[in-house]
């Protein structure tokens, strides 16, 4: 048995412990955020939050994780009510296919949890992990900016 | 009507506890014919976009009795957006909201068969026929409220779904319709609603899907998860031609979770209750695996001359032998271009079922239909019993992994009858299998008379195959792999104006003399196929490339020097445009006068196909001398597409056509050795990441009100190679022919 702690809810999970994180959130846990992308840590399509710092889902086991909190973007916001990084992509429409795009977003939020008010070359640098194959940087970066400077003060 | 092109034969289809109405459009006779991009016959020629080839109406539109629409396209959503544009267009012309559509998208039991969605054609051919039909269904509509009204149509007026009479009297379109049928073929003349009047094309529509896909929502086919679903991994040879000598199923059988071992001939898989013990019984598995190696692959070092010296079909698609004048100079020049993955972010994945004779795949091909042939041909299942629905997956760029493993779905849920079968390839296993963009090379010799004019142009070019879609099953690795292998179809070339390799090969400058060439390669080493702009990447590299040095031959600015050999006013006019917004003159002038270290700028234009959409863009560079990397400053890209559906979708595939154009011409370069493929994974295929993404990208779109829709998706990546390949080129003082361009080349 396991326990996973995710978006403030606690699960008992019936699996191995060394399951990657990720199957654990999309097979038992039934959530779609995070996506297969390589496997190796290479791409950031599994980006989670464990306590705040990004992770890369594939590489994370479930028993990493037991007493620690798990952020996924369904902890956000929904469709209905984004929160307030999700609706900066959303006005930006900063996704093209969208499969890279919630690693991209719990990356950022990571950022901005950190340092609510980072410069571009900050948010380059901190999203460098995550890959986009369709080229939507310019957007995303647009929209982490837009959300950071809503924050002001 | 035409009752022998469509035979609409209902039948029901149980699908997740609801009846759906099934039926197909075209009786059996006609499959054998369909093309190289997979669609039907034409029917009627002189109808509009796919209307030509599926001409009934009710194919793309129907009304219920209730009034609620449902509209159909047989093309799909790849990340491009075409679902909202296509909902946006269909919305116009109906006087419908978007939000109130049903939309359909490639299903071979609902929707037309309009073949691939590929080569930026989506709103050419299915927004076209949506138009119309669209335009046609709502004057019938309104024809049908007048009847019931006792009004002249003329006096009525629509909106939202609801035909409005003089009197305030109103008729939603299922009352409207009752009498009417829409079985009827599509008239050649559509009432279109004049451009003026939108209030939904034209105007940023945001994306329908992009929510849920922001949310952590069901938005892929990776998401699916059907009662009883079960999860299956592939095992695949460690490179081409390698053959099975054992694998030690007995001890996989045992692992944890696993309901199934699948061994045929040279394939091999998976199948467990749960994801990640599939993972590991299929590691287990490919660890106990011993395969007799295949064919050696030829070295990467001089693949160009292997590929040079392959037997050829050689094909003249321009040979123009006008007056011209004498020839004062000349240059010879070779380009290449390396093998390039597609690197999908998600590697392929796919759900089938089989139940009750009939097989069912949940798929992300870019063509259904195709597709559906195929698998009916591997499994050997009459097409009946076969249907393919398109879901979503990640962005594919042209032919990935999304066929073939659609077919490992089928053969895997053959093996396990009732119970859905998921599939998802591993990072390695996509990358080593996938269909590469070809490795390419050019020659081209052109010449300038006494004016500057250019006077000749001379132009070959040698490339695989940039098309080996199913086709037949053959044309699916694993139909390949099992003990009774299929056999691919023959490579084809594809025929111009579209072309493969040859695409964008003839300049749309002004040539008096001009002879173009190309050599297909029918069989090259590697497995090739389909990648967004196919040849146009590298032809336009080369066209553009030559442009600056014949421009700077004659001593006239590059951008002045493609006016004065372009004739085509919407071409002039997104060359003039591009120009002034990057502030192209003052730019040049500064850099003459005194010249930043290290910094460069580079313009190009192309014409997608010479049929598509229109871009020109201008880039600024600055050079990393110590390291050979490339910054790109800013970007300013013109692009006229004529009747812009969603302008801000516009310009997000053209900022993403460059960023991606900019990976693939700076970065990309696939790595293997005579014992296969060894781009495995991203750190061996390194592309684009955040650090080398341009400063500012500005892309401005010239209106066309009313104009021809013309494919945008596809349309920067040629010209983007060429602009920076001129500002490297203006950078260093160096010309650069070898793609990829960045790298320890480029350091001093």
């Amino acid at each position: 048995m396991s326990t996973l702690t995710v978006n403030g809810v606690r699960h008992t999970l019936d699996i191995d412990p060394s399951t990657p994180l990720l199957y654990a959130l999309r097979n038992q846990l039934e959530m779609n955020g995070a996506k297969f992308g390589c496997g190796m840590g290479q791409c950031g399509a599994c980006t989670v939050l464990l306590d705040g710092q990004p992770v890369f889902g594939c590489l994370t086991p479930v028993a990493a994780c037991e007493g620690r909190q798990v952020r996924t973007i369904g902890g956000l916001g929904s469709a209905d009510k984004p929160g307030k990084l999700q609706a900066s992509f959303i006005k930006h429409q900063a996704a093209q296919c969208g499969y890279c795009i919630a690693g991209m977003v719990m990356r950022a939020q990571s950022l901005l949890e950190q340092h609510p008010h980072p410069t571009e070359a900050q948010i380059r640098t901190h999203m460098e992990p995550n890959l986009c194959r369709c080229g939507t940087h310019m957007r995303i970066i647009a929209a982490i900016k837009e959300a950071a400077e809503g924050s002001k003060p | 009507m035409n009752d022998n092109i469509i035979d609409l034969r209902r039948r029901a289809v149980l699908s997740a506890g609801a009846l759906v109405l099934g039926f197909t459009l075209l009786p059996r006779r006609a499959l054998a014919e369909f093309n190289g991009m997979g669609v039907p016959p034409i029917a009627n020629k002189d109808l509009a976009g796919s209307l030509q080839r599926t001409p009934m109406l009710d194919a793309w539109i129907r009304i219920a009795p209730d009034g609620k629409v449902t509209v159909f396209t047989g093309k799909v959503e790849l990340g491009t957006g075409v679902r909202t544009a296509l909902l946006q267009v269909a919305a116009e012309q109906l006087d419908v909201a978007p939000a109130a559509i049903h939309f359909i998208t490639g299903d071979t039991a609902l929707t037309p068969n309009e073949g691939f969605t590929a080569g930026s054609h989506t709103m050419a051919d299915s927004g076209t026929a949506l138009l119309n039909a669209a335009a046609q269904v709502r004057a019938l509509v309104v024809q049908g409220a007048a009847a019931q009204l006792k009004l002249d149509a003329a006096t009525l007026r629509t909106s939202n779904g609801l035909v409005i009479a003089p009197d305030g009297r109103t008729m939603h379109y299922g009352a409207a319709v009752r009498a009417i049928d829409l079985h009827r073929a599509a008239q050649v003349k559509s009432p279109l609603k004049p451009a003026r009047d939108y209030t939904v094309i034209g105007h940023s529509l945001p994306r329908v899907d992009i929510p849920a896909k922001l949310t952590g929502g069901a938005a892929y086919v990776q998401d699916m998860r059907l009662p009883g679903m079960v999860h299956a991994r592939v095992v695949r040879p460690p490179a081409y031609g390698a053959r099975l000598l054992s694998a030690d199923a007995a001890a996989v059988r045992q692992m944890p979770g696993v309901l199934k071992v699948h061994v045929d001939g040279n394939y091999l898989a998976v199948i467990a209750s749960d994801e990640w013990q599939a993972i590991q019984a299929m590691r287990t598995l490919s660890a106990s695996a011993r395969w007799q190696r295949g064919p050696a692959l030829p070295s990467p070092d001089n693949i160009h001359a292997t590929l040079r010296a392959l037997p050829s079909q050689d094909i003249v698609v321009e040979d123009k032998k006008g007056p011209a004048g004498k020839a004062v100079f000349t240059l010879k020049r070779r380009y290449t271009k390396q093998y390039v993955l597609h690197g999908s972010i998600g590697p392929s994945c796919s759900v089938a079922l089989l139940e009750q004779g009939s097989m069912t795949v949940w798929t992300h091909t870019q063509g259904v239909y195709p597709l559906r042939a195929a698998l009916a041909e591997m499994l050997s299942m009459p097409l009946d019993d076969v249907r393919c629905i398109h879901t979503e997956s990640a962005g594919c760029y042209g032919q990935n992994g999304a066929d073939d493993v659609a077919a490992d779905a089928a053969l895997l849920a053959r093996a396990m009858p009732g119970r859905p079968v998921r599939v998802q390839l591993m990072r390695d296993q996509e990358n080593q299998w996938e269909p590469y963009a070809p490795a390419m090379s050019t020659q081209l010799a052109a010449s300038l008379d006494a004016s500057g004019t250019i006077c000749d142009w001379q132009y070959e070019l040698w490339s695989g195959s940039h098309n080996e879609r199913p086709g037949n099953a053959g044309k699916l690795i694993p139909a390949q792999l099992l003990a009774r292998p299929f056999i691919p179809s023959p490579s084809q070339p594809m025929p111009m104006p579209e072309g493969g390799g040859d695409r964008n090969a003839i300049p749309l400058y002004t040539l008096p003399r001009a002879k173009i060439i190309n050599h297909f390669l029918p069989v090259t080493p590697l497995r090739t196929s389909a990648m967004r702009s196919l040849g146009a990447h590298i032809n336009l590299f080369a066209i553009e490339s030559m442009m600056d040095e014949l421009a700077a031959a004659a001593r006239t600015d590059p951008v002045e020097f493609r006016l004065r050999h372009m004739q085509d006013p919407r071409a002039r006019e997104v060359i003039e445009r591009a120009a002034r917004e990057f502030g192209w003159r003052q730019r040049r002038q500064q850099y003459q006068h005194q010249r930043r270290p290290d910094h460069g700028i580079g313009f190009a234009f192309g014409q997608y196909k010479n049929i598509m959409a229109y871009v020109a863009l201008a880039v600024e560079v600055r050079i990393e001398r110590s390291t050979g990397a490339v910054h790109i400053l800013r970007v300013t890209a013109a692009v006229d597409c004529g009747q812009g559906v969603n302008p801000d979708g516009i310009r997000n595939q053209i900022e993403g056509g460059i960023l991606q154009s900019s990976s693939w011409t700076l970065y990309e370069q696939l790595q293997f050795s005579p014992d296969g493929v060894t781009s495995v994974d991203w750190a061996s295929y390194p592309i684009m990441r955040y650090s080398n993404v341009p400063g500012k990208v500005d892309v401005v779109l010239i209106d066309r009100p009313g104009a021809p829709f013309l494919g945008v998706a596809e349309a920067a990546q040629g010209p983007m190679a060429g602009a920076l390949g001129n500002a490297l080129a203006d950078a260093t003082g160096k010309r650069w022919f070898d793609l990829p361009l960045a790298g320890p080349q480029l350091m001093r």
